[in-house]
């Protein structure tokens, strides 16, 4: 993603028309890529290189004197115990392992039941290990500065260590005028109780790991576990980044590791028309300018009895290209039953809108019901137009009666 | 009465000869808002629509005298413009632009935290005071002024609230739209705090959603000393965790965000919790007559 200074000739016509700008979540990579993000920042991460097929993972194993860990490379966490992670002794071994692994539907608790192919596995020295830590940095939203968290309770899953034991999180507060000073980093070493010379090791550790959390503009860093090893060494043994996707203008580079196999077909197909869609599990698409009425016309379908197939917020424009990209989108999902669009027009004219509603109609073949619900500047010119139009719509008449009525056209059938 | 923004406040326009600020600056002044100056960098000197143009926010707060700010510049230089009206003593800074960098937006929040301005936004619809004056860009005639003060971290949800509002004859006294990012200069709790002071607020309506804990705290300062009623909604309950919804704070990450906390906070400070969006002007209806 590239940001154009001068490229921004078309009014913000509505609130949050970048979410045109910025669709989609949070960027993730892969673990190899978070650690050759972390290394090129001087973070001491394990020797250890990504393989896609059984024979580069023997040689990889090779080089690495045969001791290594085969790790499956996808987006999902609990990798480790879908059987994504294997620790072998040869690279005879380390050759079996990924004939295993490649190509396998790894399931964990973030993959859903269908699982994730893999496709490439991260090939790494093992490391003998004396301890496991935890740390991580991110926003802390009540402070509005970031925070580096650290425990010596490493390996598990930090949200249940926090709910249980609170008080065994560590916390250093970043003031953002001076950045992490390195009197915090080895404060935090010394109370995760780190001894000689790997204290100097771990506030190294953490330093590096926040100036790469805050030049590459991640939303968090996160190394679960961090290790000491027998030989006094500390290691990020598992990485894990996210970037701000707001800051990826920086970042051209970062923007080439996004794995588009790892996201969500349709979602990936809608940032293509600069569509901010999220892929749900309910029968009724819909279709809203603006995040948060869009999450509220979800709420609201629930309550009238049926589930959202989606969030979809068509930004500013809702032009009849919007429009019209957004019902294939919808479409394409197989599970929808009936479409609700909501658009509260405001700078932008409902009658604007409901000229691409009848167009896109006209230039697509749907067979599912749709309720339209036109509010704001012009709506009344809006609902005549749909009305006149002879085509298939219903007008809803405030949020409820939309709702209703689309909810109501699933008990007549629906579509398809 | 009204807070932060009235029929005297003279605004400025960073931005004011871009795509969205030249736009919506005639839009504020159709509306009636002052705009007294704009400002973009190597255009000092022109005029926009008789509305003189400066290099620098400093130049035209000497200038005019503007005490406000309003920002259409773009989301990579956009920091900058907040931290440069707090520089030049603006006090109160409104900011439109929406993708700020948080790591950008976390310096610019310390920049302003230790000077005396206040900080609307970012990615938000603006500030409005029906009838008075408009700083943003949320469409001027769905509102009515009247007594019913309006906080929203969203911007067609807003709207929609404020519909309803007006539909019933229900005026606003002013409405402001905080923003949907992580890291936003004015939140719910400030906005009550300022709320609690204006006589002619009789009821305030606050427009949540999933992501953060904003509206625990402010639900916790309500409860404490807020003595006027409330009437809350939060969007996004049926949304999955772990996935963002188009605003970049609006995520249940952790277990924690979620809209059943918010709401059970609400409701322990004896805020009038809507379970459906088109409960809000209803809802608001209600309060006013029993109170």
């Amino acid at each position: 993603m590239t940001y154009r200074f001068g490229g921004i000739d078309e009014h913000w016509e509505e609130p949050f028309p970048s979410a045109k700008r910025n669709p989609g979540a949070t960027m993730k990579i892969h673990e190899f890529q978070a650690k050759d993000v972390l290394r090129s920042y001087g973070v001491a991460v394990p020797e250890g290189q990504v393989a896609t097929t059984p024979e580069e993972a023997e040689e990889i194993a090779t080089r690495l004197g045969g001791r290594v860990v085969v790790k499956a490379q996808i987006h999902a966490g609990g990798r480790g115990k879908g059987g994504g992670v294997k620790l072998v002794e040869s690279a005879a071994e380390a050759r079996e392992a990924a004939e295993q692994i490649l190509g396998m539907q790894l399931v964990t608790h973030q993959t859903g039941p269908e699982g994730q192919k893999v496709k490439q596995v991260l090939v790494e020295a093992a490391s003998q290990i004396e301890r496991e830590l935890y740390l991580g940095i991110t926003l802390d939203r009540v402070t509005s500065r970031n925070v580096v968290m650290a425990s010596q309770e490493g390996g598990v899953e930090i949200e249940e260590v926090a709910a249980r034991t609170p008080e065994k999180i560590l916390r250093e507060t970043v003031d953002p005028a001076v950045g992490l000073r390195p009197f915090q980093a080895t404060r935090l070493a010394f109370r995760l109780g780190f001894e000689g010379k790997a204290v100097r090791q771990a506030s190294g550790f953490i330093m590096a790991l926040y100036k790469a959390y805050e030049t590459a503009d991640c939303s968090i860093a996160e190394i679960n576990p961090l290790v000491l090893t027998s030989d006094g060494d500390v290691l990020a043994l598992d990485a894990k980044i996210n970037f701000d996707s707001n800051g990826l203008f920086r970042h051209p580079d970062l923007v080439e590791l996004r794995d588009l196999d790892e996201e969500e077909e349709l979602e990936v197909e809608a940032s293509k028309y600069d569509l901010n869609y999220i892929k749900l599990d309910g029968e009724i698409g819909c279709m809203v300018n603006g995040a948060g009425l869009a999450m509220a016309t979800m709420d609201i379908i629930k309550l009238a009895g049926s589930a959202p197939a989606n969030f979809l917020d068509v930004g500013g424009g809702a032009s009849p290209e919007t429009v019209e990209n957004g019902f294939r989108i919808l479409l394409s999902d197989k599970k929808v039953k009936a479409i609700l669009i909501n658009i509260f027009g405001g700078i932008v004219r409902c009658d604007r809108v409901a000229e691409g509603v009848i167009q896109a109609r006209q230039n697509i073949d749907v067979t599912v019901p749709i309720v339209v619900r036109l509010a704001g500047t012009n709506a009344e010119q809006a609902a005549q137009m749909l009305e006149q139009s002879e085509l298939n719509f219903a007008v809803g008449v405030g949020l409820q009666d939309a709702a209703e009525k689309v909810v109501a056209s699933l008990k007549n059938g629906g579509g398809r | 009465m009204t807070i932060l923004v009235d029929e005297t406040t003279k605004v400025l326009v960073q931005g004011i000869t871009g795509g969205e600020g030249s736009f919506h600056t005639r839009q504020m002044v159709e509306y009636g808002t002052q705009v007294v100056a704009g400002v973009t960098p190597g255009k000092g000197g022109q005029e926009f629509e008789s509305i003189p143009v400066y290099d620098t926010v400093a130049d035209a707060v000497s200038a005019t005298g503007a005490t406000t700010s309003v920002i259409f510049v773009p989301p990579p230089f956009a920091a900058d413009a907040i931290m440069e009206a707090a520089e030049a003593g603006i006090d109160l800074v409104v900011c439109i632009t929406e993708g700020i960098p948080v790591v950008d937006m976390v310096r610019a929040y310390q920049y302003i935290g230790v000077r005396s301005t206040r900080l609307i936004g970012p990615n938000c619809p603006g500030i409005i005071s029906p009838g008075k004056c408009k700083i943003g860009i949320m469409p001027g005639f769905i509102h009515k002024a009247g007594s019913v003060g309006v906080i929203s971290r969203s911007g067609t949800l807003t709207y929609e609230a404020v519909g309803q509002l007006s539909d019933r004859g229900i005026g606003q006294s002013t409405c402001i739209g905080i923003g949907g990012d992580p890291v936003i200069g004015t939140r719910f709790l400030d906005a009550f705090e300022l709320f609690a002071a204006d006589d002619d607020t009789k009821a305030v309506v606050m427009i949540g959603e999933i992501g953060g804990t904003a509206e625990e705290e402010a639900a916790e300062y309500i409860q404490r000393s807020f003595n006027k009623p409330v009437v809350g909604f939060i969007a996004g309950r049926t949304a999955p965790p772990g996935r963002r919804m188009g605003h970049a704070g609006a995520i249940v990450a952790g277990g924690k965000g979620t809209a059943e906390e918010k709401m059970k906070a609400m409701e322990r400070a004896n805020i009038h919790v809507c379970e459906s969006p088109a409960d809000i002007g209803a809802a608001v209806e209600k309060v006013l007559l029993t109170a």
